[in-house]
C-alpha cells in the first residue's frame, strides 16, 4: 500500500497530485471466496480488514448495493464514545474505543479522530443521581468518565442557557470520546483491505444464498444486470437496517429487529463555536457537535414509524430545533442547510448482536440501533473473529441472539422491547 | 408528515398518533406457553414494503387503527379502526 | 472600471435611495434593490473570501445559487453568517461585512493559502496530519488550526433575541414559485375556484420577468405581468417565502421572511413564519438555475453567470461592467448578451457553437453585439477583477480548445445551460432522468398529486412554459372538482432554435488553468479528475472526497458540471454515473423558524396541580417530575435549606402527622361489566374478589416479564375502579390500557378513561392523622371501624365557605396510620386550605417530595428508582405478590432462565459501618476487595434516617438479597464522586416491620 504521510502530500503537490494510487478498484466478483460479507458499510468493510489482517484469510470479499459507505456508515453524526453501563456493552464498546484512538495510524489514513469529550446534561437531581450509576461503572471497568457540576459546565460552554425550563445542574463527561469522520473511516478501512486482497464489489445486490445440506455456502447476486453465483465457504451479514430483507431470504427468518429511520441535521459552516460533544436526553433528545468543516452536526430521537427510506421529516425535526434552541439558544439565526435519515436496525434491547447463526456457514452482525458508527472498528474486529473461530471474541461474547430467550437484556435506556425507544 | 385517514377525525398529521407496533403479530392467551410469546414479543417480521401497523391517535380521538402503509414509500392505503366492534358500529353494523 | 448603475431601465424605486453599511464603507443604493445588485451598482468587485484558498470573490449570480457573495449582516445577537448578498433585499441601515477573510475581503492575509493550493488538493487531510506519533494527540492539534480556517462566516454567541411562529396552511393547490408559470397557473385555478397559495422566495412577483423587455403572449413583458399580478386577488400570495421542502403526505415546509428586509421592524412581530402547508395539489413551477461553464479563473470577481446579468440590467438597472463578454453554448444567453447591449455595454457574445441560431444571431448583431461563433472562454486575467479574457476556438467534441488571442472587458456573463429546479419533487425519493437533448437532468416520475410546470420542466420559451402552466393547473382543477376547464395542450420541452452543444469546461493543451465547479468550497475541475483517478469514482464518493456540492448553494451551481466532468474521467454516461440526491431544505432555514414559540420557559409545559399555589404562596420550593412541579420542601422559617427540612418533615410525620400533595399520581377509571377481569389479566394479583369501597395495591408487567408500574388501585362499584399509578408512567399505563382494550381483547366490556387531572389528592399520614382529619371532615367515620386499613369512605370536608365531597381511602406509603383525600380538582384550593389547618392543629404540617423519599426508604417501599424497566418482580422484592392461579401480562415470559436466578441482585437497605459515613445514589455495591467490573448491585436511594436512629440509610440492590449478606459487609464505590463506604446490608423491612404503625 502506497503510504500517506505529509512528505507524500508535499510530493502530490509538487507533481499535480500524480502519484496517487487507486485506493480501491473495481473487482469483478470471483467465483468463490473462503469469506463473503454481505454489506459494504463501516463494519462489513471492518470485518473484511480485520479478517484479513488478523485472521489471515485470503480470499475475502464485500459485497455492497450501492457504493461503500453509502448506508448509516456515511450518514451519521460521526459520535465515538464507550459510556455504557451494562455487561455486554461496557467491554464491547470500549473495546472499540481502544481501537479508535490508534485508527489512522493502523490504516494510515486519518479518519480524524477527535477526542474532543462527550458532555451528558443532566437536569435534575435525580437525572444527576441515576446516570451517576452508568459513569460509575465505567470508571470501575478502567472507562474514563468524570462530573461536572453547574459552575464547570459555565465555564466550559459559557453559552448554554442556564435559564430556561430545564436548566443543565451538570453533565457527565467522557473526555476520550468525541467525533470522527465518518467517510474517512469507510475509506481507511476499503483501502487497508484492498491492499490486503480484499476484493470489494460495489453495485452488487445479493439476491439469493446458496445452500448446501442446510449451511449456506454462497450468494447469488446481481452487478450491473449481470448474474453471478458467488461460493463461499462463509458468509457474513452486515447490513443494518435491511438485516430483515436478507434474513427472509437466508432462511433465519423473523429477528428481534424492527427498522426505524433516523434523522441527521448539518447546519451551515461557522466559525468554531462548541469543542465537544453536547448532548442532552431527558424531556426532549438532542446531540450536536460541530465538524472541522464548521457544520453544527445534530440530530434527535428516530421518526418514530418503522421505514425504509433515507429521508426525513417535519415533526420531529421542530422537536430537535426546539431542544436546540433550549440548550444553545444561539444558534436560532444560523442555518439548517441538510436534513437527511438513516435506516436503522433497532432491536428489541438497544443492544446489537455479534453471533453466529444456527444455519451452518452463516453469520450475523446487527441490531446497531442509532449507535453503529462508535462501534466500527470493534464490531469489525469482533465479527472478523467471530467468522475466523466460529465462536465469539470475549469483547462479544454477550452480544448474542440467544440472550432475548434466555433474558438476559442488555437494556441501557430500560424501556423493553419496543424497539422505537431504544 | 404522513397523513394519516382516521375514520372518525378525517386525514389528520402523523404527529398526532403514536406508532405502536406491526398490527399482524397476534398476541397469544395470557397462559400461552413461553416459545408463543416469545414469537409475539421478541420476533419481527420487520417487511421491507406493505404492512399493517397499530397507530394510536393520541391526540386526536384516542382510537386505535390498523394502518395499511408501505414502509419503503411512505405510502398509506388505508386505515381502520383495530377493534372490530367500533368499527362495527360506527359503520353501520359491519365488522 | 466595474459596476454602475444605468441611468434608466430597472423597476427599483430610483426616488427612494437607501443608505447602507458594507465592510465599514456607507454606501448608497434604491429601493427594490438587493445587497449585490447595490454592491455592483457603487462598483464593489471583492465581496467575499472562497472557503479553502481565500481568493477574492465577487457576485455570481443573482439568485440562492450564490457561491461568491456570502456575508454577514447584523450586529452583536443579531449577527447572521452566511447570508448571500443575492437574497438580502436593501433596507435603510442595513449593516453587512465581508466574513472568512482577516483583516477584511479587500485584503485578506489568508490568500496566502492560494499561492500552496497546489498542495491543499482534494483530500489532502485524509494522508497527513496523523503523526508524530500514536493515538490521536497529533491530530488534534491540527485539527485546532484546520477548524479555525474553516468555517466560514462567525454565529453570535449570545441568544437569538427574535422569535419565529409556526403556522398550519391548508389550500387546495399550493404553487411553488410566482414567475410566469407560477402567476399563469395561479391565476387560473383560482378562476376556476380553487383555493390556492402561491410562494415565492423573491420580494418581487415575476422571477425573471421582472423588468424584462420581452415580448410575453403578445405584450410587453412589465404589462403582461402587472395584469398577471392584478389578477391575483383570490389567491394567497406569500412572497420572501421559500418552499424549503416536499414532504411525505404532499406536505410543503415553507419559511417566509418576515423582518429580515425592515429597517425598524416591530420587537413584537416574529423574524419570521414556517408554514406547514398541507395543499391537496402541489404544482412545483420553481424554474430552472443556470450553470456556468468551468474554464480558468472562473471564479475571478466580475465573472456571472449570464442570467444573472440580464437580471441586474433589466430588473435593477445595474450594469456590471462597461465591457462585458458573454459566453454561451446555447441559445438561452442571448437574452443576456441584447439586454448589455441594449442597456449601451459593449458586449462581446461568444457562441461554442460554429453555427449560431440565424434568428437570434441576426436580432443581436442588430443590436450591436459581436457575436464569436465557436469561441470559447479560456483564461480570466486581473486578481480582485476581471480585466480580461483569453479566448479560443474549440478543437474537439468535448472540451478541448485552442488558444487565440485575449479580450479587454471587466465582466464576463457565462451560461452552460439550464438545470431545471428539480429539487423538491427529489426530496420525495424520484430520481431525475438526463436529457441528452436538452444537457440537463428532467423530473423523473412524480408522486401522486405533485405536478411540475414551465421550465422546472425544461421548457424554455415563455409562452409555451405559460401555456404548459395553465395546462397543469387545469389538471389540478379537473382532479379536484372533476370539471376540466379550458387551456392549451402541455407544451413540450426545450423549445430553442438551435440545439444546445454541451459544454462543461474548457481545457488547453499544455496550458494549466484553475477552474472551478464549486466556487464556495474551492472544488476545481483537477480535484475532480484526482477523486477519479484515486479510485472515488462513484458520485457520492467524488462529492464528499472533494466536497463539491456540500457548500451552502448544496450544489445548485457545481453539481451537474462535477458529474458531467466525473463521467468524462470515467469514459462513462452521465446517466450511468448517477446524481447525488437533493435533500431538505431548498435553501437555508434559521433553526429557530422550526422551534417556533417553543423557547425558554415556553419549550415544555408546567405542569401545577391546583394546591400548587397554596404551597408557593407559603414558600414551598419545587422540584420537577417530568413536566409536574411538585413541592420539594416547605421551609419552616426562611431559608431553611433541603437537608434540614426534610429530616425536620420525616421526623414530623412519625412523630405527629404530615401531609403531602399526590395529585399527581396517574388516575386512571375503568369502568365496565368486564373492569374486573381486565385488572386482573393486567396486574400479578387479583382484583376481582376485592370488595367494594376497598383498595389494594397492584403491580404489572410489560409484556417481557419486567416491572411495567405500581399503585393502588379503588373498587368504588361492582363495575367501577379506579386506577392509581405512578407520575411518571401515567400517560404510558393510560395508553396501554387503550391498547390492550383496541386491539388484544377488544371483546372486553371495559371503558378507560384518564381522571388524573379530575382528582386533587392528600395524603395526610402519621400517628395524628386520625385526629387531624376527624378536625378536618363535617362527615366521615375516619375510625379504625369506620375506615379500616384499605378501605374507602366518602366524606364532606368543612371548608371556609360551606362543605365539599371528598373521598377517603386509608393507604399508607410512608408505614404511618395515613390517608388519601380526593376531591374534585376544582375544590383541591380549599382542600389544602381545610386540611392544613387541621394539620397543624395536631402539631403537624406540610412535607415535601424529599420528605416523601426518606420516609419510604425507611420503609422499604420501592418506587420508579427500583422499578427502572430492567427489574423482575422478584428483584422488587414483590414476589409473593403474583398470583399462582391466574395468568397475567408478563408471567409466560418472566420465567425466562435469567430472569429467574436467584442470585440476581434484589432490593436491600444498607447502612454505613462507620457511622456518619454516607454514600450516593448511583453508587455501585461490590464485594470487599473486589471493586471493579460492574459490582453485585446498586443504590437506588440514600437519606438520614431518623426513624432508624438517625444515621445514613440507603436502599439498593444486591445480588442474592439481603439474606444472602446477613451479617457481612460490602463496599459502596462512588469514583465518579470519589467515595468509597463500607456498609451492612439488611431487610429492607427493618421500620416496623409487622405494620402495626399503618394498621393503628
Amino acid at each position: 500500500m502506497q503510504r500517506y504521510n505529509a512528505l507524500s502530500v508535499l510530493w502530490g503537490g509538487l507533481t499535480g497530485q500524480k502519484n496517487w494510487q487507486p485506493v480501491w478498484g473495481r473487482p469483478q466478483p470471483k467465483s468463490a471466496y473462503d469469506v463473503i460479507i454481505v454489506g459494504g458499510g463501516g463494519h462489513g468493510l471492518a470485518t473484511a480488514y480485520y479478517l484479513a489482517k488478523v485472521h489471515k484469510v485470503r480470499r475475502v470479499a464485500v459485497i455492497e448495493k450501492g457504493w461503500l459507505g453509502g448506508g448509516n456508515a456515511g450518514r451519521n453524526t460521526t459520535i465515538v464514545r464507550s459510556n455504557y453501563g451494562i455487561e455486554g456493552n461496557t467491554e464491547f464498546y470500549e473495546h472499540s474505543l481502544k481501537l479508535w484512538e490508534n485508527l489512522s495510524h493502523e490504516l494510515n489514513y486519518n479518519v480524524m479522530f477527535s477526542q474532543r469529550a462527550h458532555v451528558n446534561l443532566v437536569f435534575s437531581p435525580g437525572h444527576r443521581d441515576m446516570t451517576a450509576r452508568k459513569y460509575n461503572i465505567m470508571r470501575l471497568n478502567g472507562i474514563d468518565g468524570e462530573y461536572w457540576d453547574r459552575d464547570t459546565l459555565r465555564r466550559r460552554i459559557p453559552h448554554l442557557d442556564f435559564e430556561g425550563r430545564f436548566p443543565p445542574l451538570g453533565a457527565y463527561v467522557q473526555p476520550r470520546a468525541g467525533t470522527a469522520r465518518h467517510d474517512a473511516v469507510n475509506w481507511g478501512f476499503a483501502r487497508a483491505a484492498t491492499a490486503l486482497g480484499v476484493d470489494i464489489i460495489q453495485g452488487c445486490e445479493v439476491t439469493g444464498f446458496v445452500r448446501e445440506d442446510g449451511a449456506i455456502v454462497g450468494v447469488e447476486a446481481v452487478q450491473g444486470g449481470r448474474e453471478y453465483t458467488i461460493r463461499a465457504e462463509k458468509v457474513g451479514l452486515a447490513v443494518a437496517g435491511h438485516t430483515s430483507v436478507l434474513a427472509h431470504k437466508a432462511g433465519l427468518g423473523k429477528l428481534p429487529i424492527e427498522t426505524h429511520k433516523l434523522q441527521a441535521y448539518v447546519s451551515e459552516p461557522i466559525k468554531p463555536f462548541l469543542d465537544c460533544v453536547l448532548v442532552y436526553g431527558g424531556v426532549g433528545h438532542f446531540y450536536i457537535s460541530q465538524s472541522d468543516k464548521g457544520g453544527m452536526v445534530y440530530g434527535g430521537h428516530l421518526d418514530m414509524y418503522p421505514s425504509y427510506a433515507q429521508r426525513g421529516n417535519l415533526p420531529i425535526y421542530e422537536d430537535v430545533a426546539a431542544c436546540c434552541m433550549a440548550v444553545l439558544p444561539a444558534l436560532g439565526r444560523v442555518k439548517l442547510l441538510r436534513q437527511w435519515a438513516g435506516v436503522m436496525d433497532m432491536s428489541m434491547d438497544g443492544s446489537p448482536f455479534i453471533t453466529i447463526t444456527d444455519i451452518p456457514g452463516l453469520y450475523l452482525n446487527a441490531g446497531w440501533c442509532y449507535g453503529g458508527f462508535k462501534a466500527t472498528p470493534g464490531s469489525g474486529y469482533c465479527f472478523a473473529h467471530t467468522i475466523a473461530h466460529d465462536a465469539p471474541h470475549w469483547a462479544n461474547a454477550r452480544l448474542t441472539l440467544s440472550r432475548y430467550r434466555e433474558g438476559r437484556l442488555i437494556d441501557e435506556e430500560t424501556t423493553g422491547p419496543t424497539p422505537k425507544l431504544h | 408528515m404522513l397523513r394519516i385517514p382516521c375514520p372518525f377525525c378525517g386525514p389528520r398529521d402523523h404527529a398526532e398518533f403514536s406508532y405502536e407496533g406491526d398490527a399482524s403479530v397476534t398476541y397469544p392467551p395470557l397462559d400461552a406457553p413461553e416459545e408463543a410469546w416469545f414469537e409475539a414479543v421478541f420476533l419481527r417480521e420487520n417487511p421491507r414494503g406493505p404492512a399493517e401497523e397499530l397507530w394510536h391517535h393520541l391526540y386526536g380521538c384516542r382510537a386505535h387503527l390498523i394502518v395499511e402503509r408501505d414502509t419503503l414509500t411512505h405510502e398509506i392505503t388505508g386505515a381502520r379502526f383495530a377493534n372490530p366492534a367500533i368499527r362495527a358500529a360506527l359503520s353501520g353494523g359491519e365488522a | 472600471m466595474s459596476g454602475y448603475r444605468l441611468r434608466e431601465g430597472g423597476t427599483v424605486d430610483r426616488a427612494r435611495p437607501l443608505r447602507f453599511d458594507w465592510d465599514g464603507l456607507t454606501l448608497t443604493g434604491l429601493a427594490g434593490d438587493t445587497l449585490a445588485s447595490a454592491l455592483l451598482a457603487n462598483g464593489v468587485r471583492v465581496v467575499g473570501r472562497s472557503f479553502k484558498y481565500h481568493r477574492p470573490r465577487g457576485v455570481m449570480s443573482a439568485g440562492p445559487e450564490e457561491g461568491g457573495a456570502i456575508v454577514t449582516t447584523g450586529r452583536h445577537a443579531r449577527r447572521v453568517p452566511n447570508e448571500k448578498a443575492t437574497g438580502i433585499e436593501l433596507f435603510d441601515g442595513l449593516k453587512a461585512e465581508g466574513q472568512n477573510a482577516w483583516p477584511g475581503v479587500r485584503f485578506d492575509i489568508g490568500e496566502v493559502n492560494d499561492l500552496l493550493s497546489r498542495f491543499f488538493a482534494a483530500g489532502f487531510y485524509y494522508k497527513t496530519f496523523m503523526g508524530p506519533g500514536r493515538g490521536t494527540w497529533a491530530w488534534m492539534q491540527f485539527e485546532k488550526l484546520i477548524r479555525r480556517a474553516a468555517g466560514m462566516g462567525t454565529a453570535s454567541r449570545d441568544p437569538d433575541p427574535d422569535h419565529y411562529d409556526i403556522a398550519h396552511d391548508f389550500c387546495d393547490l399550493l404553487v411553488v414559485g410566482a414567475g410566469p408559470a407560477g402567476l399563469a397557473a395561479a391565476r387560473l385555478a383560482a378562476e376556476e375556484g380553487l383555493d390556492v397559495m402561491l410562494v415565492e422566495q423573491d420580494f418581487g412577483l415575476g422571477g425573471r420577468l421582472i423588468g424584462s423587455a420581452e415580448t410575453v403572449e403578445g405584450r410587453a413583458a412589465p404589462e403582461w405581468l402587472g395584469a398577471a399580478c392584478k389578477s391575483l386577488e383570490r389567491v394567497r400570495v406569500l412572497k420572501r417565502a421559500t418552499a424549503f421542502g416536499l414532504y411525505d403526505g404532499n406536505v410543503v415546509g415553507v419559511y417566509q421572511r418576515l423582518t429580515d428586509h425592515l429597517a425598524n421592524p416591530d420587537p413584537q412581530a416574529p423574524r419570521g413564519v414556517l408554514r406547514i402547508v398541507r395543499p391537496r395539489r402541489v404544482l412545483l413551477a420553481t424554474g430552472a438555475i443556470e450553470r456556468p461553464v468551468a474554464f480558468g479563473n472562473n471564479d475571478r470577481p466580475g465573472v456571472m453567470l449570464a442570467g444573472a446579468m440580464e437580471t441586474y440590467v433589466n430588473r435593477f438597472g445595474v450594469a456590471p461592467g462597461s465591457r462585458a463578454v458573454v459566453a454561451t453554448c446555447h441559445d438561452g444567453a442571448y437574452p443576456a448578451a441584447l439586454a448589455l447591449a441594449r442597456a449601451g455595454v459593449s458586449t462581446t457574445l461568444l457562441d461554442a457553437r460554429e453555427v449560431p441560431p440565424q434568428q437570434l444571431a441576426a436580432e443581436a448583431e442588430a443590436e450591436g453585439v459581436r457575436l464569436m461563433a465557436g469561441f470559447v472562454p479560456i483564461e480570466a486575467r486581473g486578481r480582485r477583477g476581471v480585466r480580461a479574457l483569453q479566448i479560443g476556438r474549440l478543437t474537439g467534441r468535448g472540451g478541448e480548445a485552442r488558444s487565440e488571442r485575449e479580450l479587454g472587458c471587466d465582466c464576463v456573463g457565462v451560461s452552460g445551460g439550464w438545470s431545471p429546479a428539480v429539487h423538491l419533487v427529489s426530496h420525495r425519493g424520484p430520481k431525475p432522468a438526463w436529457s441528452d437533448e436538452l444537457a440537463c437532468f428532467l423530473p423523473g416520475a412524480t408522486p401522486a398529486g405533485v405536478a411540475l410546470a414551465g421550465a422546472a420542466r425544461g421548457i424554455w420559451q415563455t409562452d409555451a412554459v405559460i401555456a404548459n402552466a395553465r395546462a397543469a393547473a387545469a389538471e389540478a382543477v379537473e382532479a379536484l372538482t372533476s370539471r376540466r376547464p379550458k387551456a392549451a395542450a402541455p407544451a413540450a420541452s426545450g423549445g430553442w432554435e438551435a440545439p444546445i452543444r454541451p459544454l462543461w469546461e474548457v481545457t488547453v493543451e499544455g496550458l494549466k488553468l484553475k477552474s472551478f465547479v464549486d466556487p464556495q468550497h474551492d472544488v476545481t475541475t483537477a480535484d475532480v479528475r484526482q477523486a477519479a483517478r484515486e479510485g472515488y469514482a462513484s458520485v457520492e464518493h467524488m462529492k464528499r472526497y472533494t466536497t463539491l456540492g456540500m457548500a451552502t448553494d448544496q450544489g445548485k451551481v457545481g453539481n451537474v458540471i462535477g458529474l458531467a466532468l466525473l463521467a468524462d474521467a470515467l469514459g462513462q454516461s452521465v446517466p450511468e454515473t448517477g446524481l447525488t440526491t437533493f435533500r431538505p431544505p431548498f435553501t437555508p432555514v434559521p433553526i429557530g423558524a422550526f422551534a417556533g414559540r417553543a423557547r425558554g420557559h415556553h419549550w415544555q409545559p408546567e405542569r401545577r396541580t391546583p394546591m400548587h399555589d397554596a404551597q408557593a404562596d407559603a414558600g414551598a420550593a419545587f422540584i420537577d417530575a417530568g413536566l409536574w412541579k411538585r413541592a420539594w420542601w416547605h421551609p419552616a422559617h426562611p431559608g431553611e435549606d433541603l437537608n434540614t427540612a426534610y429530616v425536620r418533615e420525616a421526623r414530623m410525620v412519625r412523630e405527629t402527622c404530615g401531609m403531602v400533595d399526590v395529585t399527581t399520581l396517574g388516575k386512571i377509571a375503568v369502568q365496565g361489566p368486564d373492569a374486573a377481569e381486565f385488572l386482573d389479566r393486567i396486574y400479578v394479583n387479583g382484583f376481582a374478589r376485592l370488595p367494594v369501597m376497598k383498595c389494594r395495591y397492584g403491580v404489572n408487567l410489560r409484556d417481557d416479564g419486567v416491572v411495567m408500574d405500581d399503585g393502588v388501585t379503588w373498587r368504588l362499584a361492582e363495575d367501577e375502579f379506579l386506577v392509581t399509578c405512578t407520575t411518571a408512567n401515567a400517560a404510558k399505563m393510560m395508553a396501554w390500557f387503550e391498547n390492550l382494550l383496541a386491539f388484544r381483547w377488544p371483546a372486553l366490556r371495559v371503558h378507560v378513561a384518564s381522571a388524573t387531572d379530575q382528582w386533587a389528592g392528600v395524603a395526610v399520614a402519621g400517628p395524628r392523622a386520625r385526629a387531624a382529619l376527624g378536625r378536618a371532615l363535617a362527615a366521615g367515620d375516619v375510625s379504625n371501624e369506620g375506615l379500616p386499613f384499605m378501605g374507602i369512605i366518602h366524606a364532606r370536608l368543612r371548608v371556609a365557605d360551606g362543605e365539599i365531597p371528598v373521598m377517603v381511602a386509608r393507604i399508607s406509603f410512608s408505614g404511618e396510620l395515613a390517608f388519601e383525600v380526593y376531591a374534585p380538582a376544582g375544590f383541591g384550593p380549599a382542600m389544602w386550605a381545610a386540611l392544613i389547618e387541621a394539620v397543624r392543629a395536631e402539631g403537624g404540617g406540610p412535607y415535601g417530595m424529599e420528605a416523601l423519599g426518606a420516609l419510604r426508604i425507611e420503609k422499604g417501599h420501592v418506587t420508579g428508582a427500583e422499578l427502572d424497566g430492567r427489574t423482575t418482580l422478584g428483584d422488587c422484592g414483590l414476589g409473593r405478590m403474583a398470583s399462582k392461579t391466574k395468568p397475567y401480562i408478563g408471567k409466560a415470559l418472566s420465567g425466562r432462565p435469567e430472569m429467574a436466578r436467584p442470585d440476581r441482585p434484589q432490593v436491600a437497605h444498607f447502612m454505613p459501618v462507620t457511622e456518619g459515613e454516607t454514600f450516593s445514589i448511583g453508587a455501585i455495591v461490590c464485594r470487599e476487595g473486589e471493586v471493579r467490573g460492574h459490582g453485585i448491585g446498586w443504590i437506588t436511594g440514600v437519606t438520614a434516617a431518623p426513624a432508624l436512629g438517625g444515621g445514613w440509610l440507603g436502599i439498593g440492590f444486591v445480588a442474592g438479597g439481603p439474606a444472602a449478606w446477613e451479617g457481612k459487609t460490602v463496599v459502596i464505590a462512588d469514583p465518579i464522586r470519589g467515595r468509597e463506604t463500607r456498609v451492612r446490608v439488611a431487610s429492607p423491612h427493618q421500620f416496623d416491620p409487622k405494620g402495626e404503625r399503618m394498621h393503628a
